[in-house]
């Protein structure tokens, strides 16, 4: 029964994991692919995580990876948001469609 | 150069195809499962999108976002790689990338501020 409800979490992690990656393709700007992959690969990676928990029980590596998920959870979202505040202090252009810019009018 | 690049395509595709049909890396990993290869190859497949982003984005800011999705798929790999060899392991590589991950991110996000680089 675990096996099964992990063997889900993988699908689900994966299936997460992929939408991420054609976004960090397909998508025209740089903080249109932050937002999408940043997003969609840490719940993918966690959910993965989430399946080997349930593989492997209350044991040394099912505790590792639920520290793995907590660390993940914790830090990503960090990097994310350096990386957006990085790259429109470097200069980095919107898309030529979006709508509004409310950092540049804040930070004036 | 638009059929080129679809040309290009088609025989990405096509040679990836025939790369999960013959299955190189049998001899590599005892597989206890279909599905655990299966999941294998489409991690395999979101690690070479973010490759090709890497190569081809127009900015370095492009480049580092995509270095810091990789640091986060190598984690999926080592946390499904430790299911079928029964190497608990590879979930101590994954702590150690995911931390090293982070300070390589936070370290390109300093330098990205420092300068002017699309101007």
């Amino acid at each position: 029964m675990n096996e099964i409800i992990g063997y889900i979490f993988i699908i689900v992690g994966l299936v997460f994991d992929f939408f991420g990656c054609l976004g960090l393709i397909r998508l025209p700007d740089v903080y249109n692919r932050l937002q999408a992959s940043t997003k969609c690969v840490t719940l993918g990676t966690c959910s993965i995580l989430f399946g080997l928990f349930l593989f492997k029980g209350f044991t040394a590596a099912g505790i590792k990876a639920i520290l793995c998920i907590l660390f993940i959870i914790l830090t990503a979202p960090v990097s994310a948001h350096a990386l957006a505040r990085g790259a429109h202090k470097s200069g980095v252009k919107l898309w030529k469609d979006s709508v509004c810019d409310k950092y540049a009018e804040d930070s004036k | 150069m638009r059929r080129l690049r679809w040309l290009l395509g088609l025989v990405f595709i096509v040679g990836i195809g025939l790369l999960a049909w013959f299955n190189p890396f049998t001899s590599l990993l005892e597989w206890q499962s279909p599905f655990l290869k299966h999941s294998f190859y489409t991690l395999f497949f979101c690690g070479l999108f973010c490759l090709w982003r890497i190569l081809k984005g127009p900015t370095p800011a492009d480049r580092a976002v995509a270095i810091d999705i990789l640091g986060i798929l190598v984690l999926g790999f080592c946390a499904i790689l430790a299911i079928p060899t029964g190497r608990d392991w590879y979930i101590d590589i994954g702590i150690a990338w995911a931390l090293q991950s982070f300070i390589s991110t936070l370290a390109l996000a300093k330098y990205l501020e420092g300068r002017n680089f699309d101007e």
